[in-house]
């Protein structure tokens, strides 16, 4: 197991949104969180990448707990965050974005290099270049960020919502990147508000429903299991009764 | 529905440049009913609210609320009349006091006003509400010492000040604790037992399936279905709308 969330509990202020947060996120496969609004799916991600710190629990990555790491010191251990909200530098050219990707790197030459070579594998970079990054589409720009992503060749990629505010057309864009990284071998942990896109595009699923998983297993069976429907409609079963988001009973 | 509509929005439609945020919304909240506007994110809930209470101006549609159409819906008039709201993130004036909070929410003299002398029968009703809240021994407190769950109390006890007919609740139970949520729910289910209507905007699905009915579901800023709590479960396109197609 790559990563593992083991009773995570972490959230703002007086309130948790992670209660207890158990996790399994395997390697060289796509894990796709899903569930209600306020079920703790971006909080994990944050919890992760360093932006918060967890109040109890550990995060084992790669054997090592990195609980409460900071963010430098998370990607260090090669763990990239894609963040819900666009996060290029739009006056800046999309090349020098991507370039910015690898900034803790050493060797300019070697940030060239892999530049060069990530703007093969993605052809907006290649083709868009010189231009300056906030005039790309949000959906092209989505993608720059992905590749810059990539710069540092990390272990584990986290997409939170990648698709949020995109049109059909471009969201399968970057269902299609998704399954790119995964056919290269790459490990993604992906939040989805579109929950059944984000089930079909994954290997594994968790629904996460009052700040821990409510049910998990492989994408195409969580997809078949009703008791999705009921986590996010407020179904009657034992699963979800009394259990609505970060609202749910500890 | 077997009563009569308390408020009915026709046509409502609104748009943010190219973007339609509500279009061609229809719908009603009859009289005495808990009715609970849900649906995915960014499908257009808290901009309806934002229209029907004069916060936006609708590109199209009409608004009814009590028998009489509303021209151009106003905050201040709608509130006069009857229908008043809270917000997702609590609007209260933390450097007043709790007491102070609730007097101020109705319409005073001007004189009152500038000597901070409040009415005694002002006073007692919003002791009356604060007591009813279980806020009471916080009377005196400043407002902004409050917690979160807290404030959204006051701003709900706030506009029980006026005694509405109807009440529109944005996301009452947001990021507020499990026992705030059951004091939230009990405070609705008692004054709408005292004939109060409510609207209701809430992700809290388990609590809208018990408190609510009707439910009406928005996606893409229009309804998409409408109906008793278990028959808008059950519907497939309710559920595509938050699952995703």
């Amino acid at each position: 197991m790559l990563l593992r969330f083991d009773s995570v509990v972490a959230g703002y202020g007086r309130g948790d949104i992670l209660r207890g947060l158990d996790l399994d996120v395997p390697e060289q496969a796509v894990t796709c969180l899903v569930g209600p609004n306020g079920a703790g799916k971006s909080t994990a991600l944050k919890t992760l990448s360093g932006l918060l710190k967890p109040r109890a629990g550990r995060i084992l990555f790669e054997g090592h707990d990195i609980a409460g790491l900071s963010p430098a010191r998370v990607l260090a251990r090669g763990i990239v965050h894609v963040p819900q909200e666009r996060s290029l530098f739009p006056l800046m050219t999309v090349w020098d974005n991507v370039l910015m990707g690898g900034h803790s790197m050493r060797d300019r030459g070697a940030v060239r290099r892999r530049a060069e070579a990530l703007a093969e594998r993605f052809p907006i970079v290649r083709e868009r270049r010189n231009d300056r990054a906030g005039e790309l589409s949000g959906g092209q720009q989505k993608v720059v960020e992905i590749a810059r992503a990539l710069m540092l060749r990390p272990k584990l990629i986290l997409f939170d919502e990648p698709t949020m505010g995109l049109e059909p057309k471009t969201r399968h864009l970057i269902f299609e990147t998704v399954a790119r990284l995964h056919a290269d071998g790459h490990t993604v942990l992906l939040v989805e508000q579109n929950a059944r896109a984000g089930l079909a595009a994954a290997d594994h699923g968790a629904v996460l429903d009052g700040g821990r998983v409510a049910i998990a297993g492989r994408g195409a069976d969580l997809l078949a299991d009703p008791r999705l429907g009921e986590l996010y409609l407020g179904g009657s079963g034992p699963t979800a009764n009394g259990s609505g988001g970060m609202n749910s009973p500890a | 529905m077997s009563s009569a509509a308390l408020l009915t929005a026709e046509g409502l439609t609104k748009r943010f440049g190219g973007v339609v945020a509500v279009e061609d919304c229809t719908f009603s909240v009859p009289t005495g009913t808990i009715t609970a506007l849900v649906g995915p994110n960014g499908s257009g809930k808290t901009t309806v609210f934002n229209l029907l209470t004069g916060y936006l101006r609708a590109d199209a549609g009409t608004v009814a609320f009590a028998g009489r159409r509303i021209r151009r819906p106003d905050p201040i008039r709608l509130y006069r009349a009857g229908l008043t709201r809270t917000f997702q993130q609590a609007r209260i004036f933390p450097d007043l006091t709790l007491v102070e909070n609730l007097v101020v929410a109705i319409q005073q003299p001007w004189r009152t006003i500038v000597c901070r002398a409040i009415g005694r029968d002002d006073r007692s009703r919003a002791f009356e509400l604060l007591e009813e809240f279980g806020l009471v021994q916080l009377a005196e407190a400043r407002a902004g010492s409050l917690s979160y769950g807290q404030k959204k109390l006051l701003e709900f006890a706030t506009v029980l000040m006026a005694e509405p007919q109807l009440v529109l609740l944005d996301e009452p139970t947001a990021g507020v604790n499990p026992v705030m949520v059951a004091a939230i729910e009990t405070r609705i289910r008692e004054l709408n037992a005292r004939g109060l209507t409510f609207l209701v905007v809430e992700h809290n699905m388990s609590l809208v399936m018990r408190l609510c009915d009707p439910v009406i579901v928005l996606d893409h800023g229009t309804k998409l279905a409408e109906g008793r709590p278990a028959d808008v479960r059950n519907d497939a396109r309710v559920l595509d709308a938050y699952l995703g197609a």
